[in-house]
């Protein structure tokens, strides 16, 4: 079925779409790079966002046009987010390369882990799930407040097995609290098949036993993700509880850098998945529309590599930080 | 200035700070109506409502999770965690991550949370009603881990707590809660964390203990005192980090110490304490530093017997000291 912009959701036109497509377009070639970069041996460890663009973005679109504020507790796959939520690609390229100046940890932690609340973003932690209680908490502090605060915690199909998304998502709903519980679900934890993970075919399908809604989307169409993300924001928004929006999405590259698929993925399954592509489906949805031409999306693609090779340059040439800075920053210094 | 007992003192430092700063606000099993277990939030709810003293589910790492999420927000949560054995599910949080948070982040964010929990047997709780289990919180760098034995330390060392913009796992030990009654100030005072307190004065020995087992080793220490040997007692308070200048200079004076401590003996705080001893005082000893703590069994078993003989008691303290000041 082809998809039309006749009928887009509440909140979002033709020029969120472009605006969205061009976003994917620049994070999609920055992934690109940092994998290459890893291959070249430059950055340490890697994990692609590829196929999880649509999802991210739709996401923080829908925060941004249907919450006064909001708050993203991100995971490690969410380049979309942190990207189009203001670090820019010689940031991300600091923190893969480990340089001075990285904002989000000062390249103490793995890439894409820390803090840059200035741009809402926080991502603690690389031991799966136990960032979904911080998000509560953080929900939590800004009811007390009076705060309009919409936090959206994402996480993988995996990290939904953990006992504290159990726990959190019940804290959650029994306190109402402004959450909405985002499960990126590309179908693999590393290596173990959902049918591994949960004997159920929608992690949505649990959010009843939370009393709280649940759905389940195709995370590779921007539209249906806006749509779903927007519902669970406003009623988030208007302080009646969480959601649990589950975007199905695709992984089109390895768990990480460390990783080897081929030994349980068939590469036809991968293939099969490369036809879902959120890039292609957002461009053939703009070009339906008569809103992207084809030399219209090559301009996009040759400024997101100026973009990302000028990045590129500037974090190969940052320094490490310096070694004496090991030991700071444990406790507040007092006095 | 008021006589009360511990968690007189606990409650009376919470009731303090919350009315002093609105960003202070409790979660926990059962301290709503409930008052908690053992009452230490006897009445908030009343006066402060249950916005701030939230009766959580059953789910204690949600309980420290959740605390962590609104601290790094810029919330003072106190996570009230039933009893110390139900700390290991807070584990991973508070271990894991509220400990990592300011490193982490580069010193971007920071976690002022407090995570109060009843520790400590010899109350026929058994296996999992009497451990204590502040070493392995000790060992992590980034949390400060405090263990009041006295209603004056109890108060003002919460308070310091609760101001502080780090971590801090606060260990009460639930035999003081209604057995120890002290004077207290009236109005606010704070006890530094990080600093210990000279108990007994004394020049024949040194006893270094923290909890339940300072009131055994002053029990110890008065019997000895009635032969004319006079033990100076060390009470730690905080056992991470710890003050190695009082206990140095304590040493440095009596040239014996005694370690004593409820947890087990082995790679525990009497262990660290032991090696700054040896690390920075050896010239001064005339003995090897002695131990007196619980074996190294899985806990407090609940049979009284089995009981009292896990406990290290002022029998066992008097004992080793006896052989301390023979050696």
């Amino acid at each position: 079925m082809t998809q039309t912009m006749n009928d887009l959701p509440s909140g979002l036109n033709a020029e969120d779409l472009v605006d969205i497509y061009a976003n994917m377009v620049l994070i999609r070639t920055l992934d690109e790079r940092i994998w290459a970069m890893n291959r070249q041996g430059k950055a340490a460890i890697v994990a692609s966002s590829q196929g999880h663009e649509a999802a991210q973005l739709a996401s923080v679109w829908a925060l941004r046009h249907h919450a006064k504020d909001y708050f993203c507790f991100t995971y490690y796959r969410d380049l979309a987010v942190t990207v189009s939520q203001g670090l820019t690609p010689t940031e991300a390229l600091l923190g893969f390369l480990a340089k001075e100046g990285e904002p989000m940890s000062g390249a103490r932690q793995f890439p894409q882990h820390g803090a840059i609340p200035d741009r809402k973003v926080i991502n603690i932690s690389n031991v799966v799930a136990t960032h979904i209680p911080h998000a509560v908490g953080w929900a939590l502090a800004a009811k007390m407040r009076g705060e309009p605060t919409v936090v959206a915690a994402y996480m993988g199909d995996g990290a939904t097995s953990q006992g504290e998304v159990h726990e959190a998502m019940n804290f959650a709903s029994v306190m109402k609290l402004p959450v909405v519980f985002i499960v990126e679900n590309n179908k693999y934890a590393i290596s173990v098949p959902q049918h591994r993970q949960m004997n159920v075919t929608e992690v949505s399908s649990r959010a009843v036993g939370y009393g709280m809604p649940g759905v389940t989307v195709d995370g590779t169409d921007v539209v249906a993700s806006y749509a779903a993300c927007a519902e669970a924001v406003e009623r988030a928004a208007r302080g009646d509880g969480p959601s649990l929006v589950e975007l199905d999405v695709e992984r089109y590259l390895p768990h990480t850098s460390d990783d080897d698929d081929s030994v349980y993925r068939a590469k036809e399954e991968i293939d099969e998945a490369r036809k879902r592509d959120p890039l292609a489906k957002l461009k053939a949805l703009l070009q339906g529309a008569g809103l992207m031409t084809d030399e219209r999306d090559a301009e996009l693609r040759e400024s997101a590599r100026r973009e990302v090779d000028a990045a590129t340059d500037a974090a190969e040439a940052a320094p490490f930080p310096p070694d004496d800075d090991v030991l700071e920053r444990v406790f507040e210094e007092v006095g | 200035m008021a006589i009360m007992t511990v968690i007189e003192a606990v409650r009376e430092a919470m009731r303090e700070e919350m009315r002093r700063d609105a960003s202070v606000f409790i979660l926990g099993e059962d301290v709503g109506r409930r008052g908690g277990v053992f009452l230490a939030t006897q009445g908030f709810i009343d006066e402060f409502g249950e916005q701030r003293v939230i009766d959580t589910p059953l789910a204690e790492a949600a309980i420290a999770g959740v605390a962590v999420g609104a601290a790094m927000a810029g919330m003072r949560p106190i996570a009230e965690v039933q009893f110390g054995d139900f700390m290991f599910p807070v584990f991973n949080q508070i271990v894991g991550e509220a400990a990592r948070i300011r490193y982490g982040t580069n010193g971007k964010l920071h976690v002022p949370l407090v995570v109060r929990s009843p520790y400590g047997g010899h109350v026929r709780g058994g296996l999992f009603h009497s451990q204590s289990p502040e070493a392995y919180f000790a060992h992590t760098p980034g949390l400060k881990v405090v263990t009041p034995a006295t209603p004056y330390d109890a108060k003002g060392l919460l308070k310091a707590a609760i101001r502080s913009n780090d971590p801090v796992v606060f260990l009460e030990h639930k035999r003081t809660y209604r057995a120890v009654r002290g004077e207290v100030p009236d109005g606010d005072y704070v006890v530094p964390i990080g600093v210990a307190d000279i108990k007994r004065a004394g020049d024949a020995a040194t006893i270094v203990t923290y909890g339940l087992t300072l009131h055994y080793s002053l029990q110890a220490a008065e019997v000895l005192a009635g032969e004319g040997v006079e033990v100076e007692v060390v009470d730690l308070r905080t056992v991470s980090p710890i003050d190695r200048e009082t206990v140095l200079e304590s040493v440095r004076k009596t040239s014996r110490a005694l370690v004593v401590h409820e947890d087990n003996l082995s790679l525990g705080v009497g262990a660290e304490v032991s090696a700054i001893i040896a690390e920075h005082a050896f010239d001064s000893l005339d003995a090897p530093v002695m131990r007196v703590a619980g074996p190294d069994i899985p806990a407090m078993p609940f049979a009284p017997t089995l009981e009292a003989a896990y406990m290290p008691t002022a029998d066992k303290i008097e004992a080793a000291l006896r052989r301390l000041l023979e050696y």
